[in-house]
């Protein structure tokens, strides 16, 4: 058996003051489907991580690509978005909308170097209170391996130089 | 990002009111430390907290402090919105205010009763709050627009509890549709025997209603029809009806059922549906003596004339000059308009075939309490004599409880009713046949008015009671066909193995095996195991999340018949509260287009599920239709040059909820 107490007279003490990463995750929830199924968590005291707060939307169809940029930009390490089912949409096929946009959006993000466990989209219906439970778990279990969020040093946003400012005035 | 307190430039005066809904907030989240946090927001005048904010007198509070402070901008931070935050617009419109002036923070559902941590759970509190703070300042001052409701409802489903809220809505001088999918109303309620505590007869307490469905001026009854979809919104939806054929026309058949008679087939012949498949029924059949309506009907699968084309049409022979057999009947569709929409689309029976241990359809003697309800009914396939499929009766019959409830393997949940219906064929059979009667129960569950009465009753007649879940039934050899039941008696610690003639499966109940496309169709949700999902399980237990859609009987889960009855009498009173006002009220959450922005792209027209959106040709411009948007903001979200908002949801609201979320110190 190996010696150990050589090794662990060596290891570095434990950074005390330096409190636990905790991964910050903004989630939209559209208000028919799971946003409901978190209030039915709630109301069936099912616990989970306390790192997500949910802004509630009509529809998944109403989440701007922007909405997930701005939280990614003020310091989210995560974005969830959550919708009713296919084919189960209050207003028939918002959540399709939002499938569409989130596939673009991944390339988007893939880009500028956030890892893909940082955005996640899931179809959980009112009834699902658990589902809310475990998506939640392991989205905030991923992020704590992943650590906080570092874009691309070359992407990360910072305000536009003149001549791109110029740039995209000619484009519009 | 530190905020300092400062006085906002727009006369903004924020008042913060934290709930501690008892201990149900404040055993979590440290609602003092939220309200400290809160009155150092920039633009908060007051922040307070208070047991029970949805009390009277916490908003009263409210209401004094917009008055003596000059608020303007109300945040609670309490429960879900989908609880209260009606109630506090309504607060807010009372002092006087705007009541789209208010943001509801969810601090319970979504915060205290979720985590345990109390230090995480204050901070997420602080967040959201903060978020709800800087998204209030952004709020404009909306209007309620009203529309008009269509008095009409349509009721789905024509069993005890499509009838009763049937008549109930009829009564108050409204037209109802009700719309059966079977050739008579009556459902399951029709096929028992008897009803539990009170024995009393179902077919007398329940024709008296059919009869009157049919007879109502204010009902039209469609059988052998189905809803195939459903447009428009609360007050205003359109239905598609399908008709299918009968065969026979409705309105030319007297009910004089000569043509059964007159039916090529001299004998019954079909396995008949009503009697569970034990007793036989002609191509040309009424399902049971007192079908409403009495107009007979047409099975096409075992018509000869359907089948060959070359039957002598006895049937048409005797009819004569009434005509009503029509054989070259099409389907049709109709759309009709109503306000309401009442679903009572009632269960599914477990298939005991899913229990194979048990062994149903395996040992003739193995029935269901369905098929049983129907022997013992003296209309039923043995004139209301209980016999086994060779005639014999039976001496010892084992009632098994639980079948397809409370059960890993199939469905968890308990089905209500087993319990006592199982305890009703035991007091039946017994009285039929002075067999020796065994139930098998897990637990015995009899909650109800004279239910735990009726127990000790049936136990008093000497119906023997074994605690123990059935775990086989298989012949018992050499012992002239009868089954050996055996079970592990709990009670008494012993495996029991009891010899009977008969067994007797109390099967649970499911929901419809369509209840999916069901409430695809109806744009409502449904619970885990299935059944319809109502809005609030105690304070809206009727209403679905879809307004103007109610809900009665068992689509919404297992119940009995006074709580089916009482379940519809709610539903049919919901919609008449809906339809009496005379208008709907529609939350102001559509979208509009900013036309100086917008540069005629078009991107947004065509992902308007409700074509609300146009294009104006002479301003090239996109114009929306504010009475058609249903407000879920997808062409807000695709607009390329941000100039389609909506209400309630603006771009920069949600942007300063993000920020808010995120701008901690």
């Amino acid at each position: 058996m190996p010696d150990v107490s050589s090794n662990l007279s060596q290891a570095v003490p434990l950074e005390a003051e330096q409190p636990a990463f905790e991964p910050r995750v903004v989630a939209f929830f559209c208000t028919w489907c799971t946003y409901m199924a978190a209030d039915l968590a709630g109301t069936s005291r099912m616990k989970y991580a306390p790192n997500v707060r949910v802004i509630r939307v009509m529809c998944s169809g109403r989440i701007d690509p922007q909405f997930v940029l701005a939280a990614f930009a003020n310091g989210a390490d995560g974005v969830l978005i959550g919708g009713c089912h296919p084919g189960d949409c209050h207003y028939q096929e918002g959540n399709y909308n939002c499938l569409r946009r989130v596939r673009l959006l991944k390339r988007v993000l893939e880009e500028l170097g956030i890892e893909e466990d940082r955005f996640r989209l899931e179809w959980i219906s009112a009834a699902e209170g658990d589902r809310v439970r475990v998506v939640i778990n392991d989205m905030v279990e991923k992020l704590r391996a992943l650590g906080p969020l570092q874009m691309k040093k070359e992407v990360a946003l910072r305000p536009l130089s003149p001549e791109e400012h110029a740039l995209q005035e000619v484009a519009v | 990002m530190a905020e300092s307190k400062d006085i906002d430039r727009n006369g903004v005066q924020i008042g913060v009111y934290v709930c501690h809904c008892g201990t149900n907030i404040a055993g979590t989240v440290d609602v003092k430390a939220l309200t400290e946090y809160a009155a150092t927001l920039p633009g908060v005048t007051m922040a307070r907290n208070y047991k029970y904010v949805c009390s009277t007198p916490g908003q009263e509070l409210i209401k004094r402090d917009i008055h003596e402070l000059g608020l303007n901008r109300i945040v609670v931070a309490a429960c879900s919105p989908c609880l209260h935050e009606k109630t506090f617009r309504n607060v807010v419109a009372e002092a006087g205010l705007n009541p789209y002036y208010f943001q509801m923070v969810n601090i319970r559902e979504h915060d205290s009763w979720v985590h345990t941590d109390k230090r995480a759970a204050t901070e997420k509190g602080k967040d959201l709050i903060r978020a709800a703070v800087r998204r209030v300042r952004l709020h404009k001052p909306l209007e309620r627009k009203r529309v008009s409701i269509n008095p009409a409802v349509l009721i789905v489903g024509g069993g005890i509890a499509g009838i009763h809220a049937a008549l109930t809505m009829a009564n108050a001088g409204k037209h109802v549709y009700l719309v059966e999918r079977d050739a008579t109303i009556g459902g399951h309620m029709a096929m028992f025997d008897k009803t539990f505590p009170t024995l009393d007869c179902a077919a007398c307490i329940l024709t008296p209603k059919m009869t009157a469905v049919k007879s109502h001026h204010n009902i039209t009854l469609w059988t052998l029809s189905e809803v195939t979809q459903v447009d428009g919104y609360v007050g205003n939806y359109q239905v598609t009806i399908k008709h299918k054929p009968r065969y026979v026309i409705e309105d030319a058949c007297v009910g004089c059922m000569e043509c059964i008679d007159a039916c090529v087939y001299k004998q019954a012949k079909v396995p008949d549906e009503f009697n569970m498949y034990l007793g036989k029924r002609k191509p040309i059949y009424i399902p049971f003596p007192q079908a409403v309506p009495q107009v007979v009907v047409i099975d096409r699968e075992s018509c000869i004339e359907f089948k060959s084309g070359k039957c002598k049409k006895t049937c048409v022979e005797v009819c004569a000059d009434r005509k009503a057999i029509d054989f070259k009947q099409q389907e049709t569709t109709e759309t009709i308009e109503v306000g309401t929409i009442i679903l009572a689309t009632g269960f599914f029976t477990f298939d005991a075939k899913r229990v194979p241990y048990y062994g149903y359809g395996i040992y003739p003697n193995v029935y269901t309490g369905l098929e049983v309800e129907r022997l013992i009914n003296a209309a039923g396939p043995t004139n209301g004599e209980v016999i086994l499929r060779d005639g014999r009766k039976p001496q010892r019959v084992a009632i098994v409880h639980c079948v397809g409830s409370r059960d890993e393997n199939t469905n968890r949940y308990c089905s209500r009713v087993c319990c006592m219906y199982s305890l009703k064929l035991a007091h039946l059979i017994k009285e039929k046949t002075e067999a020796e009667v065994f139930n098998f129960y897990i637990d015995m569950r009899t909650p109800g008015k004279g239910f735990e009465e009726f127990y000790n009753r049936v136990a008093d007649e000497g119906t023997h009671f074994v605690r123990g879940r059935v775990a086989d039934i298989y012949p018992n050899p050499g012992d002239g066909g009868r089954l050996l039941v055996c079970a592990e008696d709990t009670l008494m610690s012993t495996v029991r193995k009891i010899p009977v003639d008969m067994v007797v499966l109390s099967t649970g109940l499911e929901p419809q095996a369509d209840a999916q496309d069901v409430r695809r169709r109806f744009h409502i949700t449904c619970s885990t195991e299935g059944f319809f999902l109502e809005r609030h399980p105690k304070l809206a237990p009727v209403n679905t999340f879809t307004d103007g859609v109610f809900l009665a009987g068992c689509c919404q889960g297992p119940k009995d018949i006074p709580d089916t009855v009482a379940q519809a009498g709610a539903a049919a009173a919901e919609a008449l509260a809906l339809i009496d006002i005379g208008y709907i009220e529609q939350e102001p959450n559509t979208a509009h287009v900013l036309e100086e922005v917008c540069s005629g792209c078009k991107t947004c027209i065509p992902l308007c599920p409700y074509q609300a959106i146009s294009f104006a040709e002479n301003k090239k411009k996109a114009e929306i239709n504010e009475v058609l948007c249903k407000g879920c903001g997808t062409c807000v979200a695709s607009c390329p040059s941000g100039s389609v908002q909506q209400n309630l949801f603006e771009d920069e609201q949600i942007f300063a909820e993000i920020e808010g979320l995120l701008a901690y110190a």
